[in-house]
This record gives structure tokens, C-alpha cells and sequence, in this order.
């Protein structure tokens, strides 16, 4: 049961071989099991979980299930969930009661899909281990000393922990991939705008994307059909017919079947594989490559030579957006409000002060000090530029290559504290990820092998715009013929 | 270029966040840690280049101008920190 695919547990919701009732409080069960180590959730409502799940089995009985009803999905806390707690990971939103649903929130519940609690993160979404979070942190199931990666970490944990059958996150310089990465499992940021930011709590309005995150590129598939879509309410979202990105993850090979990715041209550009990336990651990613090829896929050179730039021009572009986005927190209509103060003024610096943590803030005094007066074009205005010159890098890789494929991140997960204390050292671990939030491109992370410790190495994939059914073709492919995104960790049967 | 301390806290002011003096010195050996790092964006040459805000060059949609909202003050008012008779209370501002 706990290493089944959607396909197969709706299949047996289908043919009344399982209730979702069953489903759900089988996951429960195990999540009142587990979370007591991991903390991959930081809210669990068996009731209002159980509630869903029964209305999701008189559908099935009355022969109107969808692809997904019944099968219950763990949401990253930063979701506004109608009647859920939603706190983000912070402080200032500890007591946040969510009144409405997220859209993403809103597709999944109408698919009839259960919400099986809320999942931990970095706090706002800031950070790439899932330790700033005003909950604790998350351990990562395949070494508990370790981070699971983040923002996405308690996602991530729940479904390597199979907790969940399958998560949803955010991805805003690599919050989906990397913590996909780091825990063993598959995750999805789809193109800019197909998923939208509705409900979805905002830190960086350009880059945010929300996407699935499961066991297999094809669960990622059927995750996305519900997720996707337009949405009035985010201005950003895209109008485009609806896509099936299942359509083609089976699509019968030309010539011989031995080689179904042929034809493929992956790009590996040299700079993801250069001075920074571990030996054990390189060494695991390189043998993924090989096997792509042994699937009939070629390998050609390109190159992305801004890429150094990718992360420098982030930390100050999601710093400014997040500066003005986290401006709404200031303890009127919602969130934290401090206790003492002496004037409006006052309340608004205490209740900020006291409610949210080290690392929000000073991203906060970031995004204010290069958005303030005299420092704009020679930072904000700057850094645009260098956003543009990345993009063009991959526009000009994309004319050689269908996909481009490297190293999700540079070295396996590091235990818990050991780079909490050097803001630049975390900042680094989203090298090879931050440059598909700026340029707004379809980016994902699938397991391809072992580093040191035993932990597990992601394998990332990117391709041009709205390429997401090519790139999880590619990546269904690679799962038919490699067992790595089967592997789970020790102690969780 | 690095803060001085005078400028963290400014920018804390601006930010509406309070900040105490050991804090401030603390923030200040970070925040000049990551401003090195932003610094390598001054290496490459970008005259000419156009600013890219977005990722996808879509232009604002228009809507009919008609009433698609209900009034749920009641509810989005329950979880306020403080509220009466449908208002928001914040301390005294004018005089």
C-alpha cells in the first residue's frame, strides 16, 4: 500500500477494494506513528480529513469519481485552506484560521481529493532546509540528524516518510526541487502562471509556483492535471487550453522500443558540473545521464554562462518582492499583534518584530534597502538586467537541447544546524535552482541514486516553456527502466 | 560597499520593524555578508539591456464592471486581533 501510485490507488477506490475512509485513516495512522520524530506536519484534523474522505466514497458509489477522489494529499502550510489553520511557518500567523480556500486548494477539494493535514516549511517560505520554521524543524526520514531541504521540507519528509501519498509546495528559488531532492522524492515547478497564486501566502510575486510533489514523474502528472488552470483571481495566471500532462508519458517509442527517448537532446551545460558540486552528487547524476542515453536520448553541449549570476540577482529580487509582499503583516486585520506599544507606529514595529523570525527579517531589511532611495538601479534595476541575460542564456540552450539535466542540488542533505548560522552557505544550495524561478521556466527534481551517508541525489530536469508532459515523459521513461524513486528510507514500513 | 550601523537601523525603520542595539550589530556582519555576495551582480557589463520584471509578458485583464463580491466583513473580521462595531481598532492616531 504505501508504495502504490495514484493510478493504483484509484483503482483500487474504484473497484471498492479500499474506502478513502480506509485510505485516510491508514495515513493517519501512520502519521501519528511517525510525525512525533520527523514533524513533517504541523497540523492534522482527523475529523474534518475523515469528513472529506466519506463524502469522497458516496461519489465514488455514486460512479462520479474523478481522477484523484479519495486519495488523500498533504498541503504545505502556506496554502489557505477554508477553516484550516494556516500559518506559514510563522509566528505572525500562528492563529490564522484560514476563511477561504486557495485555488489550488479549491481544484483538488472539487476533484474530491482529501486534505490530509498541513504540512511544516521555512517560515514564509524562506529558506532551503525547513529549519526556520516557528514549529521546529523537520528531520529528513532517511537520517534524522539531517534537514529534509526546503521551504518545502515537511512536504518533502511526508511523502519519503509515506505519510502521504502524494504533497503539494511552492517553489520560489527552488522550494519544491530541492527539498525533492534532498528527501528522495519527485517534484514538479511547473512554467510561470499555469498553477495559480491564488490563497497561495506570497513571497516573491514573480517567481512563486506551486506544484505537485509525489513518488513518480506519472503521480506528478496527475497531480498537475488537477492543480493546473486559469484563475481570474491571479493576474499572473495564464489562459491556455487545458492540458493533459499524462498525454504522452506512455507515447509508444519510433523504431525501437529499447530506446524511447530517441531523438531527445539533453543538454548538460558545464556549469553545473564545475568547482561546488560534490563528488558523490556529480558522480550519481553523471550515471542518470548514462542511462538516459542507454534510452536512446543524446547528449549535447550548451552552455548557460550566467549561471554564477542566478543566485546574487535572486537574493536581491525575491528579497524586494518579499519586502513589499510581508508589508500586509502588521497586526490590523490579521496575525500577530503585540501586547505593549505606545502609538500605531509602535504597534506596527513590535508586533513585526516579535512576530516573525531572524531570517524573514532580514530578508525584509534586504528587499527595503535595495528598494530604497539611491540604491534601486545600482541593485533592483540591476539585477533585472542580469534576470533578462539569464533568460536569454536559456532561450539560446533550448535552440540545441529538448531538455536540460544536472545536478539538483550541489551535495546530499547536511545535518540540522549546520548551516543555519551562515545565511550566504544556505543561500548557495540553491544554485542550480533559482535560475528556472527567474527566467520562469518548468524545472523538476526525480531521485537518481546515493551520495554520502546514504542520502539521497536528485537528478534535476528542466525544459523551455510549457515542455512539462515532455519533461515527465522523460523523466516516466527513466522510472520505467531505474528503481531509485522506489527506494524508501529504512524504519518507515 | 558595506551598512554602517546608522543605516541598518534606518532600514529597520523603514521596514517597521524593530530593532535593539545588539540586534542591529548582530544583522549588520550578516547583512554585509550577503550584500558580498549580491556584489559579483556589479562584474558583468549591462548597458542596454532591458529590465526584465516578469517571466511572461502578459498585459493586465480588463472585467466587466460589475459586483462579483459578497459582503464578508463579519467573517474576515473574526480573525482580526481587534474589532468593534465592525472596525478595526488601532491605537489613536490623530489627537
Amino acid at each position: 500500500m504505501i508504495n502504490a501510485s495514484l493510478k493504483q490507488l484509484s483503482a483500487q477506490l474504484a473497484q471498492k477494494k479500499i474506502s478513502s475512509v480506509e485510505l485516510t485513516q491508514f495515513h493517519l495512522d501512520r502519521i501519528a506513528r511517525l510525525n512525533p520524530g520527523l514533524n513533517a506536519f504541523v497540523t492534522v484534523d482527523a475529523a474534518r480529513s475523515l469528513a472529506q474522505a466519506r463524502a469522497a466514497d458516496a461519489r465514488i458509489a455514486a460512479g462520479k469519481a474523478q481522477p484523484l477522489t479519495g486519495i488523500p494529499v498533504a498541503h504545505k502550510d502556506i496554502f489557505c485552506a477554508k477553516g484550516w489553520l494556516t500559518t506559514c511557518g510563522s509566528k505572525m500567523l500562528a492563529n490564522f484560521v484560514s476563511p477561504y480556500d486557495a485555488h489550488v486548494v479549491e481544484r483538488l477539494n472539487a476533484a474530491g481529493a482529501v486534505i490530509l493535514g498541513k504540512t511544516n516549511m521555512d517560515e514564509f517560505a524562506m529558506g532551503s532546509s525547513s529549519e526556520t520554521s516557528f514549529w521546529g524543524p523537520v528531520r529528513n526520514p532517511w537520517d534524522q540528524t539531517r534537514v529534509p531541504g526546503g521551504s518545502s521540507g515537511g512536504s518533502a519528509a511526508a511523502v519519503a516518510a509515506r505519510m502521504a501519498p502524494a504533497a503539494i509546495g511552492t517553489d520560489t528559488g527552488g522550494s519544491i526541487r530541492q527539498p525533492a531532492a534532498l528527501s528522495g522524492i519527485c517534484g514538479l515547478k511547473p512554467t510561470y502562471g499555469v498553477v495559480s497564486r491564488y490563497g497561495m501566502i506570497a513571497f516573491a510575486s514573480s517567481l512563486d509556483q506551486g506544484g505537485p510533489m509525489a513518488k513518480s514523474a506519472e503521480d506528478l502528472a496527475l497531480m498537475l492535471n488537477i492543480m493546473a488552470g486559469f484563475d481570474a483571481r491571479d493576474s499572473t495566471s495564464l489562459e491556455r487550453p487545458a492540458e493533459d500532462y499524462a498525454r504522452v508519458l506512455e507515447a509508444p517509442p519510433r523504431g525501437d522500443r529499447a530506446k524511447p527517448l530517441r531523438g531527445l537532446r539533453i543538454g548538460a551545460p558545464k556549469e553545473y558540473f564545475g568547482a561546488g558540486l560534490g563528488s558523490d552528487v556529480g558522480a550519481a547524476v553523471e550515471a542518470a545521464l548514462a542511462q538516459f542515453e542507454k534510452l536512446g536520448a543524446q547528449r549535447v553541449a550548451v552552455n548557460l554562462p550566467n549561471a554564477a549570476l542566478s543566485v546574487p540577482a535572486y537574493y536581491v529580487i525575491a528579497p524586494a518582492e518579499a519586502s513589499s509582499n510581508l508589508s500586509r503583516f502588521d497586526g490590523v486585520r490579521y496575525g500577530y499583534r503585540a501586547t505593549d506599544y505606545a502609538d500605531l507606529a509602535d504597534m506596527y514595529r513590535k508586533s513585526r518584530a516579535q512576530g516573525f523570525g531572524a531570517e524573514v527579517k532580514r530578508r525584509i531589511l534586504i528587499g527595503t534597502y535595495v528598494l530604497s532611495h539611491g540604491y534601486y538601479d545600482a541593485y533592483y534595476l540591476k539585477a533585472q538586467k542580469i534576470r533578462r541575460l539569464i533568460a536569454q542564456d536559456f532561450v539560446q540552450a533550448y535552440e540545441q537541447c529538448d531538455l536540460i539535466m544536472g545536478p539538483t542540488s550541489p551535495n546530499v542533505a547536511f545535518t540540522l544546524g549546520a548551516k543555519a548560522s551562515d545565511p550566504v552557505e544556505m543561500y548557495l544550495n540553491d544554485i542550480y535552482t533559482v535560475a528556472a524561478n527567474l527566467a520562469g521556466l518548468p524545472a523538476m527534481s526525480i531521485p537518481c541514486g546515493f551520495g554520502e551517508g546514504g542520502m539521497p541525489v536528485g537528478l534535476q530536469l528542466a525544459g523551455n516553456y510549457f515542455t512539462e508532459a515532455r519533461m515527465l515523459q522523460a523523466a516516466h521513461r527513466y522510472q520505467l527502466a531505474t528503481d531509485w524513486h522506489l527506494r524508501q528510507p529504512a524504519g518507515v514500513e | 560597499m558595506s551598512l554602517s550601523l546608522p543605516e541598518v537601523k534606518r532600514v529597520a525603520l523603514l521596514a517597521r520593524i524593530e530593532i535593539t542595539a545588539g540586534e542591529a550589530e548582530a544583522v549588520q556582519g550578516q547583512l554585509n555578508n550577503i550584500f558580498k555576495l549580491i556584489e559579483q551582480m556589479q562584474s558583468v557589463d549591462t548597458r542596454g539591456i532591458t529590465p526584465m520584471a516578469h517571466a511572461q509578458d502578459v498585459a493586465q485583464r480588463l472585467r466587466e464592471d460589475r459586483i462579483t463580491e459578497t459582503d464578508q466583513h463579519a467573517l474576515y473580521q473574526s480573525i482580526a486581533p481587534q474589532v468593534e462595531n465592525g472596525l478595526y481598532l488601532v491605537p489613536k492616531v490623530i489627537e
